[in-house]
């Protein structure tokens, strides 16, 4: 029998499709107002800061605060070109996707700043488990992008000979850990890695990032034991980008009060930051990275964004949230919002951005022709059919050498 | 040599491991201080200190996960899963993960390390001291699977193991730990110390990997067995008079195909074991691989001795589990077919 009082509360977004979207009961903590402890502070000195939000970009675009980063124009005009970059190779994609040259893509659209800014404050050598939607972090360390389109297109010079969906990037060279379908199981491999890195006593660090939707695995909560237990010198993001395909982040309880929140219970130094604030995101890393340097341990960083596209190719937003969402999104947009604080400091323009926008263009116009050239996954030429039966094992064994023969490659 | 059981004989070969390679990582819930609930890791972190035998919070994905990580950075960790029972929340890590780190990445990050657990019955464990997992993971391409039999392969499987660069399910008999077992339930405990296989060397030495042994000769029929059953198999066909030749895989994944064909080409006849239960289970794989390998040599159907479809009883233990009893009925079977 009820007892009037108890009912099943499922959380619904704040606006569907037809609503109009106002968000101004996120009520967000403004740029340069939080607090900038020392890295080495207790996780007790970060409370304020894991449910306020690190900004360093104000309203009028000039960089204000304590946790401003004071990054020279030439580092913020390579962050921007990344960002630049990152979107245009999205677009680029999707558009070939569309064309049927690829099976999949996932763009990464508003939130290039959250890979593009993290890469930029890491060091080269540092270590990466990210999640599919950080291929800003390849642009910043230098990937060559003819062999990012050759992976995604899975073609002859693929560096992972076909083997992977596209967007599930590896690149050793890089240190970039090999991408998973299975979400968050890189949160504990980071700690892993990063407990290696202590163990071997090596200035190296790792970092990984995870969507809101995915803070609610059980490898959430493994990676943040692990790393809280053995003090591992590892960043953990939560991309909180407020959707989960359809699900919005209130689904995962990312308002309760914030998923940055959730770091404080396992004693962690918990930063939530503004995702579309280029110099917030820098100097949130910079800050966990060097806390994680000095032995201190890990960081669960929330970089709060917003997902401007769709999921996937394989995804219809219209169907689940307004439309103008993005265009009501506080947070605005991180390249523009990089731009014009160049721009207002007078080291930047709309010709110089506008001619960027012209190579970075060409460079992927030309950068896919190149990679057609090695094949496409419809037409190939693909890596050598024989190769499904390479590196399942260090050396195939009988059953494998017969499968190779049955199959007659 | 030293007499070791089979607890013995782990903790010497992991001892040996970590003596060898500073990269060698020992872990697992109460491995550390404690030494283990069943000692396998005992005095391992006294002597090696905290960094390199240490224990880890209830949690089996963390341990497969960081596990994948550490392998990544190099090192060579062995993480224990405390009952096989309980490697169930390690799953997604195993299958996902560990076992195509190396395929995924086209071999630009790879994965080795030995996940070692506690396994199968005997020892009145009830549902979840008792299981036989093992056709869970001989199903994920990237694993190997390993059950030792005796102190001695124990010890060389595991080197093996972990020197193979790639990643292994280390299963280990826990009602055969201290002795074998006849598979008659109530015969006093035998120790290790008067078997040919107690006797384990001191220092490092490898037993190959996807290498079966025949354990005993024979003409009647061909039985194939794993962990446990190997012993009682030896029994039943001592009790039945039976001349059975049996044959100790040791290795699941990548079995040796060519010793089993042998065996079968000779006898015609053939009892797969396993304690786990039949449906899917890895004895179906064998009878099928020997169907299609040695069809025309077969002169009566194979037989599987398996347990039940059923959750591992506890009260009715040695209605489950392939008893010596059991095992001489189906030598019979398949001999007088
Ligand atoms: C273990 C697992 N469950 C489900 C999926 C299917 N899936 C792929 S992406 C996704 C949403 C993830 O959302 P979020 O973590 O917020 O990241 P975002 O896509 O927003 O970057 C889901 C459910 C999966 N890949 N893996």
């Amino acid at each position: 029998m009820s007892n009037g009082q108890t009912r099943f509360h499922v959380p619904t977004p704040p606006y569907r499709p037809g609503d109009e979207p106002d968000f101004a009961h996120l009520d967000l903590q403004k740029a340069g107002e939080a607090l900038r402890p020392d890295p080495a502070a207790s996780w007790q000195e970060t409370q304020d800061l894991a449910t306020g939000l690190v900004g360093v970009l104000d309203h009028n675009h000039q960089a204000v605060g304590a946790w401003n980063p004071e990054l020279s124009p030439e580092v913020l005009r390579e962050g921007l070109s990344h960002m630049v970059l990152t979107r245009i190779y999205d677009e680029r994609m999707l558009k070939l996707q569309r064309q049927g040259k690829m099976s999949f893509y996932m763009k990464s659209t508003g939130e290039e700043a959250v890979a593009v800014a993290a890469a930029m404050a890491l060091k080269p050598t540092d270590m990466v488990f990210p999640s599919y939607r950080q291929q800003g972090i390849l642009f910043a360390r230098g990937r060559n992008i003819v062999d990012m389109m050759c992976h995604c297109i899975s073609n002859s010079r693929d560096n992972l000979k076909g083997r992977q969906l596209p967007v599930h990037y590896t690149w050793a060279e890089g240190n970039f850990f090999t991408i998973s379908g299975n979400l968050g199981t890189q949160f504990p491999q980071a700690a892993g890695y990063a407990m290696a890195c202590a163990y071997k006593g090596e200035d190296q660090i790792a970092a990984s990032w995870i969507g809101d939707g995915t803070t609610a695995e059980g490898d959430f909560h493994a990676g943040l034991t692990l790393a809280s237990t053995y003090r591992a010198p590892v960043i953990f993001n939560v991309v909180n980008n407020q959707w989960a395909i359809s699900s919005n982040q209130n689904i995962a309880r990312g308002d309760a009060p914030t998923f940055a929140a959730k770091g404080l219970g396992y004693g962690l130094a918990s930063i939530r930051a503004d995702g579309n604030d280029f110099l917030a995101v820098y100097a949130a890393t910079q800050w966990a990275a060097e806390r994680a340097r000095q032995g201190k341990g890990a960081t669960l960083l929330e970089l709060f964004t917003y997902r401007a596209d769709a999921h996937s190719t394989s995804d219809d937003p219209t169907k689940y949230r307004p439309k103008t969402e993005f265009d009501r999104w506080p947070l605005g947009d991180p390249i523009e919002r990089l731009k014009q604080h160049l721009i207002g400091k007078g080291e930047w323009d709309e010709t110089r951005h506008a001619k960027l926008e012209e190579q970075m263009t060409a460079l992927v116009v030309k950068s896919y022709k190149e990679a057609e050239s090695h094949g496409t996954l419809h037409e190939g030429p693909l890596s050598p059919t024989e190769s499904i039966f390479e590196d399942v094992y260090a050396k195939p064994d009988w059953r494998l050498r017969r499968q190779r023969q049955d199959l007659g490659v | 040599m030293p007499a070791m059981n089979i607890i013995q004989a782990l903790n010497s070969a992991m001892d040996v491991l970590l003596e060898r390679d500073p990269d060698v990582v020992v872990f697992g819930e109460d491995a550390g201080y404690f030494g283990g609930v069943f000692k396998a890791t005992d005095k391992l972190q006294e002597k090696y200190g905290l960094d390199r035998v240490f224990d880890t919070p209830i949690n089996e994905a963390a341990i497969a996960g960081m596990s994948v990580g550490m392998a990544a950075k190099g090192l060579k960790p062995i993480a224990e899963i405390q009952f096989s029972d309980y490697i169930f929340p390690a799953i997604d890590q195993i299958v996902s993960e560990m076992s195509r780190i190396r395929y995924r990445s086209a071999g630009q990050f790879t994965s080795g390390c030995v996940v070692r657990s506690p396994w199968g019955g005997g020892i009145r464990g009830g549902q979840t001291h008792s299981m036989s997992p093992e056709a869970f993971f001989t199903h994920v391409p990237g694993l190997q699977v390993v059950v030792p039999s005796n102190p001695y392969d124990a010890k060389g499987l595991l080197i093996s193991a972990l020197e193979s660069g790639d990643p292994v399910i280390f299963f280990e008999p826990k009602r055969i730990y201290n002795g074998p077992f006849d598979g008659v339930p109530d015969t006093p405990l035998k120790s290790w110390a008067k078997h040919a296989k107690g006797e384990v060397p001191e220092g490092h030495y490898t037993v190959e990997l996807g290498k079966a042994e025949v354990v005993r000769e024979g003409e009647a029929c061909t039985v194939i067995a794993y962990g446990t059953l190997v012993h009682v198999a030896q029994a039943a066909a001592e009790a039945s008079g039976i001349d059975a030749e049996i044959i100790d895989l040791k290795t699941l994944v990548p079995y040796d195909v060519e010793t089993i064909a042998k065996s079968v080409n000779k006898t015609g006849r053939v009892v797969v074991a396993q304690e786990a239960p039949r449906t899917s289970g890895f004895a179906a794989e064998l009878a099928a691989q020997i169907q299609e390998e040695c069809f025309y040599a077969l002169e009566a159907p194979i037989f599987r001795l398996t347990g039940w479809d059923i959750p591992y009883p506890h009260a009715h233990e040695w209605a489950y589990f392939p008893t010596r009893d059991r095992f001489a009925r189906a030598m019979k079977t398949v001999t007088e077919a």
